[in-house]
């Protein structure tokens, strides 16, 4: 072999590497709407969302040889977003950790109050859901403690499943399924609080 | 004696998230099927889910879509 000359291997390794990093950035960016989406309620503001996603794409990009070719990306582009908004640690001092018992009440609760407040007698489904507005359960969502609101992002909004969930936030499954049925409960004790009495 | 409708209201959200035995799934369908109050709380949840899902998403604006498509690694490099 001649000093420093590429052999036949070395130029088809490379040629094969370059393959892969194309495939893993073209199906990166084919998933960024969905990782925007979350991304969006998980940060205080669009313009949060925006720079996290890119930091998010920076990073997925520099260390793509660290992601396993056939599970699931989106998941792993969504870990490396809320260990980035963990580290900024611009959530905590958005809402506060605690949450006291005043904030939930019964799965029933959010739609007594909204029937009581259609003057029709006995309204169905559709009447009462009509009571909310998209801006009141963007603002109630937000008003979600963060652990909770995780949570209810990713299950309701990502539409991932529970081991994904788990994952990307580190914890177990049982912790998303109980903050996730707790969370929800907070969400729609904030929405039945937005409406008028 | 059960109260069912205080015992669906506890389970609805493990029923449709489909965590719950057959059994309960079978109780719980059993008290759904004779009483519409609660039938129709649990449609309500079912519609505010998808309407949760609905209203939180806000599209992604082209400049953010450009920035990302610009972060690939150029084809020469």
């Amino acid at each position: 072999m001649t000093d420093g000359a590429p052999t036949t291997a070395d130029t088809r390794r490379l040629a094969e590497e370059a393959r892969a990093r194309v495939r893993f950035e073209e199906e990166a960016l084919g998933l960024s709407d969905q990782v925007y989406r979350v991304a969006r309620r998980l940060a205080g503001s669009r313009e949060e969302a925006e720079d996290l996603v890119q930091q998010t794409y920076e990073r997925a990009f520099r260390s793509w040889k660290q992601y396993t070719p056939g599970t699931n990306l989106r998941a792993w582009l969504l870990r490396i977003l809320t260990n980035l908004n963990i580290d900024k640690g611009r959530r905590q001092q958005r809402t506060p950790q605690t949450t006291s018992l005043d904030n939930e009440a019964g799965d029933y609760y959010l739609y007594n109050k909204l029937e009581s407040q259609v003057p029709d007698e006995n309204p169905d489904e559709e009447r009462v859901l009509e009571k909310l507005s998209q801006d009141s359960i963007v603002d109630a969502l937000a008003e979600v403690p963060h652990d909770f609101r995780d949570v209810i992002v990713l299950v309701d909004i990502g539409e991932f499943s529970y081991a994904d969930a788990a994952q990307i936030l580190d914890v177990p499954i049982g912790t998303v399924m109980s903050r996730l049925h707790r969370g929800r409960r907070i969400l729609k004790k904030n929405l039945a609080d937005g409406v008028a009495a | 004696m059960i109260d069912w409708c205080e015992k669906c209201e506890e389970l609805m959200q493990p029923f449709m998230d489909g965590s719950l035995s057959d059994e309960e799934v079978a109780k719980a369908q059993h008290h759904l099927e004779l009483c519409s109050w609660c039938a129709k709380r649990f449609r309500f949840e079912e519609r505010l889910r998808h309407y949760v899902r609905v209203a939180a998403n806000e599209p992604m604006s082209p400049e953010l879509k450009a920035k990302l498509a610009a972060l690939r690694t150029p084809l020469d490099a």
